[in-house]
């Protein structure tokens, strides 16, 4: 039996993930009562930093900050210390000739290159720009009369017609095209080839050919024009930051309490439950968890109709980013590298169709003989996350599908491993010599660790059909589900993932608008 | 490659498959007139439609059910299984008791109707004329429930008319006194299980039968010589059309199209459009259709299902419906059935009107052809929308039933 | 020289109905063919003894019934018959065999699971919806969205409206459909891996997509539109071959007055001042016309046939990007008697389908793989046909031809030309896999015509041989296609325009980007409109 903790809260966010945070604390912020229930014992879901060897810290999960939004830096009076900022993306060659990409210049490659690079990205900044006016929205919902609604479509029409006939059928040409085609057009140079074509397919299931790979490419640059930095002290302290600002809006977060189920009583939420069995009631249940847990797990799915029950089941999920930690006594060596290098980030991306390749074991439930590989030395600029003198390589490694055949056992984590160390002793080849702890998350770890279905990064797959006006399902693209009082405000809703806030702050606010217009 | 090699597998049968009731029924058959109902060979008529009608309402007529799709629904949650999928309350439907029930998409619009048999606690049998396993099978995320198609091992007959209580009293079925409509009894026929339930289609006195397939004909042949004094009739699928359109009741495609068969939007119906409002509970917290249904109570529907009584004895099959006599403007619907009552003498029909249109006791004007020594007349009739069955003797209600 | 009102540069399907039409509303049209038959890639050919091959396109499923009406194909000798079914021969033994019966359907799906056999239904009621919507566009102009003419801005609302009037559910599937995989959209309604293999070959016939590309539910339709409310004979071998379709729209086109000629290949189009003026031939001949119409696909008219300074540079780049990608190749094989396929019961109805030999996502997906790496697939999917069980004009009695269609079949082998070695191994992966399945099969084979995209290319003209014109993706549909800013069938240049499949709504015989064109130029000529309107919702 339950026991109810007799407070009612206007409002109970479940998962202190960044996204749950942001959610509370702007809700704090407009006068409501809010409580965050975090079911590991640190905030930050997804977005922590924690010690994976003896005095090796690393930021688990995500580990580089590109699109935190400006709005909710700003509405949250937020003053995240970077130890590396707009950092510089080094393409590895073997050979020792690595290519810059920056963002708007790129080095070591043709001049044609770097010609076609500057138009590329300043157009991709421009299509950019009006993405991320539509990810600070809530889609409006389809095939309705709202005037609200008609209003948004209004507006996204509009900006789209003002970008220009010519820049808008580019627009609408673009982002259905793969990042292959695109990147086979403009450039000659195939590491710049590569490296583009991974940002594009990073914490997807897609590989360069997919189509709509021109969209997740456009996806990574919507917050800061894709300048990635690393926050002092790793992610945690984003999540910390993130805390504190809820905490002094006054929001109660309570860590260690993982949520059973939210309670569903004559059809709408009145509370939760933990698994410690203490309930706490509230008519508003925000969901920072993803959209098949929410109703699966959380909720039940026969609280929910059969049509949409089973749309949320249809939600693709297939997690395919590893993590990698490695503590290592020293640098590696990498030929072609000075020493600051250490400090940006570097992907092992030869080429488009190394990429393509990598993708393709995916799709039978394969991990990638010859992986992609994206690198931060996150310890080298931050001496608080390594013993002095020793380093931290915090890696995403893909594919690793997260429906593995025969599952993500010990001894495929070791095949696994063994491909990873493989494929960086070919530009680092004392790297082996220079461990001294290990930890792999595949997919399968980061579901089990961080609650995820599918240990996918977007807690739903950043595809057309999963997107926007369908995000996470239509019928739920405006963070209400069916079920009355019970919210989405994490990476499965729109836009989607990656450390940015725009989830939790469109939901904070869908949620407001909704009340007052009642 | 290698492939296997191995005996040939024969081709899936084609063409229409045979009940278990199939060789009585061909014995008997003297016009030939057959049709596919669900992959089955289903007879329109055996030796004379009007007679066979008249078995109905005056006799015993018995009714080939086989091929309806039956699912079995068992395990802990059956019922809120059930609850959540169909617009009524379940909890009400006791073990013994049948109910009639639609169920809808998440819009509110009908999927299907059947009728739900609570076999025993926790266990039950959907009978229904299309097939939904996809959908049933969706429906059970989230529920620790068991669905089974079962369409080919239960033998089903319809055994309906006036002696139809005599007919299985004297063939030996103990306890259908105190059986009240959309009631149900396990009983022993020959060492085997039946099920027996006092439903049909007929709007008449009249059970249902569900056997094992392996008995079927001895069920047959005990029921017919049973019934050798009671007018006891084998009929087809015309003959229970009719009875079927007195009732009232509805049929897929006539009065509504499934709403996941239809490729428009805005043809299918919803309950409270098919005048089924007293199925719907809103005070279930959640069925599907629930939000959908609750919102068009709240802003009003767009069609409704009217019953007619139609002046004159031309039928109406295929009509459109106007507001007045002269066939003016727009038309306000069309019929979905029709046909000369013989039993009421009443030209009747159903049919589907745009609201505002349609209320009890409204008048309506509906556009007849019909066909007369090859020359095509038409005639505006006048018609009147009832809102009780046509045909609906108490004797169908009565318990225990009369011997005749 | 002679003038003409409008010369249609190439006798493909396409070009022949928009010379058809155009000859209709009282122009006078020569349509120019380089080769020395008719036909483009809907051809019949005679390449061995009494056989007549359909040796590019097979089957007729598409093409739009109000063309056959308006230009009474009837009367010029086109017949279409349908044709029944599909099977699938499987690796263990068994075959998944697709009936034309309904209920026979059904029972075949239900062997493998009854969940699919009954969520067959709501597949296609599903996939027919999609179909109906575009069904509409197909004889009309796609708008341009970014004009403000009231023509496109009242298209544009006309969609808007069509869209809407789905509701939010089905407009939120709708999204979905025209943005997944068709892979994952089969997902969503099987769960037997042969059915869904079945199914979802229609996703990718014709392009350098896999099943699990998303956009490829979108293909499908390009293979089913024949279809909705049921229509009779939507699938159908044109007797006599494919052939006789072009040859019956010529007959409608002669019989208007118009001229065809023949070994009359176009060096240039020839332009002056921003117009155009005319063609001259490879012969060094010229023909004048103010109206030029190309069925051409879009690279092979402006990037071949005109010099790079007649055009906008940003368009001569756009259509230099313009995707058309060899994916698919075809056999063509004359055969001394009917193969036997053990796992087939004797005189099985499914002698007559559409045969395949691929029975898994897995080896479908696979076979694209090959293709990515450059080269033709080495366990490749195989749409099999043999018409003349259904056709006895196209061999001599008793004798047979078999249509082959495979994928994936690269423009390229590894980035260079196709050598005989290639081929040879090409057709041996063709061959081994069909032999595995039928053992007498290849002792029955008397002559085969392997045509790789090179040889289509090469023969027919189309850049890479494929089979559309272009790539069937988003970036490449609808007012894209296909260049933004030219998707109404008008090109820069003056009186030139275009009619092939690279334009909305693209390939397959479906007549429909030939009759469209024709309807433009009329529009620009102030003719009175030939060209028929949408039967519309019936």
């Amino acid at each position: 039996m339950t026991k109810s903790m007799g407070e009612k809260y206007d409002a109970i966010v479940v998962g202190a993930g960044h996204n749950g945070l942001v959610c509370s604390a702007l809700l704090a912020k407009a006068g409501k009562r809010v409580l965050v229930l975090e079911a590991n014992q640190q905030v930050g879901g997804a977005a922590i930093t924690r010690e994976f060897a003896d005095g090796y810290l690393v930021s688990a999960c995500a580990h580089l900050l590109y699109q935190l939004q400006p709005e909710v830096r700003k509405e949250l009076k937020l003053a995240t210390r970077l130890a590396t900022e707009d950092m510089t993306t080094i393409a590895l060659g073997e050979d020792g000739k690595h290519v810059r990409l920056k963002t708007d210049s790129v080095e070591g490659v043709s001049d044609e290159d770097a010609k076609q690079y500057r138009d590329f990205r300043k157009r991709m900044a421009r299509f950019a720009k009006l993405l991320r006016k539509v990810f600070n929205k809530t889609p409006p919902r389809l095939g309705n009369q709202d005037f609200q609604d008609f209003l948004t479509y209004a507006q996204l029409g509009l900006d789209v017609r003002m970008l220009g006939k010519a820049e808008m059928e580019a627009f609408l040409r673009l982002i259905f095209m793969n990042i292959h085609d695109e990147v086979t057009e403009r450039f000659e140079h195939p590491m710049l080839k590569g490296a583009i074509s991974l940002d594009a397919v990073l914490g997807t299931h897609l590989g360069p050919r997919s189509p709509n790979t021109m969209m997740t490419y456009l996806y990574r640059l919507a917050g800061d024009q894709g300048r990635a930095g690393v926050p002092a002290g790793g992610m945690g302290s984003v999540s910390n930051e993130l805390a504190q600002a809820a905490r002094g809006a006054g929001v109660t977060i309570r860590t260690g309490m993982p949520v059973k189920r939210i309670i569903i009583e004559n059809g709408r939420a009145t509370g939760v439950e933990t698994e410690s069995g203490e309930r706490f009631d509230s008519y508003k249940v925000i969901s920072n968890a993803d959209p098949k847990t929410t109703l699966m797990k959380l909720i039940g799915a026969k609280h929910a109709e059969t049509g949409f029950a089973r749309r949320v089941s249809h939600i693709r999920a297939r997690g395919n980013a590893a993590k990698l930690h490695l503590a290592l006594d020293g640098l590696p060596a990498i030929e072609g590298l000075s020493r600051k290098d250490f400090a940006e980030r570097l992907v092992i991306a030869p080429d488009e169709h190394y990429v393509e390749r990598a993708f393709n074991p995916a799709k039978y439930g394969e991990s990638s003989p010859n992986p992609v590989i994206e690198i931060t030395f996150p310890s080298f600029r931050d001496e608080t996350l390594a013993p002095t003198g020793k380093h931290v390589m915090s890696a995403v490694v893909q594919y690793a599908p997260y429906g593995l055949k025969g599952g993500w056992n010990e001894e495929a984590k070791a095949a696994f491993m063994k491909a990873i160390i493989d494929t960086l002793a070919k530009y680092m080849p004392d790297i082996e010599q220079r461990i001294t702890a290990s930890e792999l998350l595949t997919p399968a770890d980061i579901e089990n660790e961080f609650h995820i279905t599918g240990g996918h990064w977007h807690h739903g797959e950043l595809s057309l059909d999963q997107f926007l006006f369908v995000r996470p399902v239509n019928g739920a693209a405006q963070y209400q589900l069916p079920i009355d009082g019970v919210y989405l405000c994490g990476a499965g809703a729109h836009p989607g993932g990656g450390i940015s806030g725009a989830a939790g702050r469109n939901a904070a606010r869908a949620i407001l608008r909704r009340e007052k217009a009642a | 490659m290698t492939i296997v090699e191995g005996p040939v597998r024969e081709a899936v049968p084609q063409g229409p498959l045979k009940t278990p009731f199939y060789p009585r029924v061909a014995k008997i058959d003297t016009v030939n007139q057959w049709h596919e109902w669900k992959g089955f060979s289903s007879p329109d008529a055996l030796y004379c439609e009007d007679l066979e009608y008249f078995s109905i309402r005056n006799g015993t007529a018995v009714f080939d059910l086989s091929p309806m799709t039956k699912y079995r629904v068992t395990g802990p949650d059956a019922m809120d299984y059930l609850n959540r999928l169909v617009t009524r309350d379940m909890a009400k439907i006791k073990p013994g008791r049948v109910a009639y029930a639609v169920w809808c998409d998440d819009q509110g619009q009908v999927i299907d109707d059947g009728t739900i048999f609570h076999l025993r606690e926790g266990e039950y049998r959907i009978c229904c004329q299309e097939r939904h396993f996809a959908w049933f099978q969706a429906a059970t995320i989230g529920f620790d429930v068991d669905v089974v198609h079962e369409t080919e091992d239960i033998a089903g007959l319809a055994v309906q008319g006036p002696t139809s209580y005599s007919v299985l009293k004297t063939m030996g079925v103990e306890g259908l006194e105190d059986l009240k409509p959309f009631g149900l009894i396990h009983v022993d026929f020959q060492g085997t299980e039946m099920m027996v339930s006092r439903t049909g289609f007929t709007a008449d006195l009249g059970y249902e039968l569900w056997i094992d397939p392996a008995k079927a004909l001895d069920l047959w042949d005990a029921l017919f010589e049973a019934g050798e004094n009671f007018k006891i009739r084998a009929i087809g699928t015309h003959a229970l059309e009719l009875a079927r359109i007195e009732a009232g009741y509805l049929a897929p495609y006539a009065e509504f199209l499934p709403v996941d068969e239809t490729i428009r939007t805005g043809r299918s119906r919803s309950p409270l459009e098919l005048g089924l409002e007293w199925l719907v509970d809103f005070k279930k917290p959640n069925f599907n259709g629930r939000r959908a249904l609750a919102e068009e109570k709240r802003k009003g529907s767009t069609w409704r299902l009217v019953k007619l009584d139609i002046e004159g004895n031309k039928v109406a099959d295929s009509s459109y419906i106007f507001s007045n006599s002269k066939a003016k403007g727009e038309s306000i619907g069309f019929i979905t059935s029709a046909a000369w009552s013989p039993v009421c003498k009443q030209n009747i029909a159903l049919g589907t009107v745009r609201t505002p249109h349609g209320k009890p006791g409204d008048t309506v004007w509906v556009e007849i052809y019909y066909q007369r020594e090859m020359h095509w007349n038409r005639e505006m009739a006048k018609a009147t929308v009832v809102d009780k069955p046509f045909w609906f003797p108490p004797r169908r209600g009565a318990t225990p039933p009369g011997p005749y | 020289m002679k003038s003409y009102d409008a010369i249609v540069v190439g006798a493909g399907h396409n070009g022949l109905t928009t010379a058809a039409f155009l000859a209709k509303a009282g122009l006078d049209v020569v349509c120019v063919e380089k080769n020395d038959y008719i036909g483009g890639a809907t051809v019949s050919r005679n390449l061995y003894k009494d056989w007549w091959y359909s040796n590019c396109s097979y089957v007729c499923s598409l093409l739009r019934p109000e063309i056959y009406r308006s230009l009474e194909l009837h009367k010029h000798g086109l017949q279409v018959t349908p044709y029944d079914g599909s099977v699938t021969l499987m690796e263990n033994g068994d075959y998944y065999g697709g009936y034309h019966d309904a209920e026979a359907a059904y029972r075949e799906d239900a062997r493998f699971s009854r969940k699919d056999a009954d969520a067959h239904k709501n597949y296609s009621a599903d996939t027919m919806r999609q179909c109906r919507l575009i069904r509409d566009f197909l004889l009309r102009t796609a708008p341009d969205p970014t004009s403000f003419k009231p023509r496109d801005l009242m298209e544009l609302a006309r969609i808007g409206g069509k869209l809407n009037e789905m509701g939010e559910d089905r407009l939120g599937e709708t999204i979905r459909f025209w943005t997944m995989s068709v892979a994952e959209y089969l997902d969503e309604y099987f769960e037997t891996d042969v059915i869904k293999t079945a199914l979802s070959a229609s996703g990718i016939i014709g392009t350098a997509l896999g099943i699990h590309s998303p956009g490829t539910a979108y293909v499908l339709l390009h293979h089913y539109m024949g279809d909705v409310d049921g229509n009779v004979g939507a699938w159908g071998f044109a007797r006599g071959g494919t052939g006789a379709v072009s040859k019956a729209i010529a007959g409608a086109f002669q019989a208007e007055g118009g001229e065809i000629r023949t070994e009359a290949g176009v060096d240039k189009f020839i332009v002056k001042g921003g117009k155009v003026t005319g063609v001259a031939l490879d012969n060094g001949d010229e023909v004048h016309a103010d109206v030029v119409v190309s069925a051409m696909d879009v690279k092979r008219t402006f990037l071949n046939c005109m010099d790079k300074s007649d055009l906008p540079e940003k368009f001569y780049n756009r259509v230099e990007n313009f995707k058309i990608r060899g994916s698919s190749g075809k056999i063509n094989i004359a055969l001394d008697g009917l193969p036997t396929f053990p796992a087939l019961p004797k005189g099985s109805p499914l002698y007559s389908a559409d045969i395949h030999f691929t029975d898994s996502m897995e080896r479908m997906e696979r076979a694209y793989d090959d293709w990515k790496d450059g080269t033709w697939s080495k366990d490749p999917y195989i749409d099999m046909t043999i018409p003349t069980t259904n056709d006895p004009t196209m061999a001599p009695p008793g004798k047979h031809f078999m249509s082959c269609f495979i994928q994936y079949c690269p423009r390229q082998v590894h980035g260079r030309d196709w050598t005989q070695e290639d081929k040879d191994g090409f057709q041996k992966s063709v061959f081994d896999q069909i032999s595995n399945y039928s053992p007498d099969f290849k002792d029955l084979v008397l002559h085969a015509e392997v045509r790789t995209p090179q040889d289509i290319e090469n023969e027919i003209g189309i850049t890479e041989g494929n089979i559309f014109h272009g790539e069937l993706t988003m970036d490449q549909l609808m007012f894209n296609r296909p260049i933004p800013g030219f998707a109404q069938y008008r090109s820069p240049i003056g009186g030139l325009y275009m009619c092939g499949s690279s334009n909305h709504p693209g390939g397959g015989i479906m007549g429909a980007p030939g009759a469209n064109a024709a309807r433009e130029i009329l529009m620009d000529l102030r003719r009175p409109n030939t060209v028929p309107e949408n039967f519309g919702d019936d």
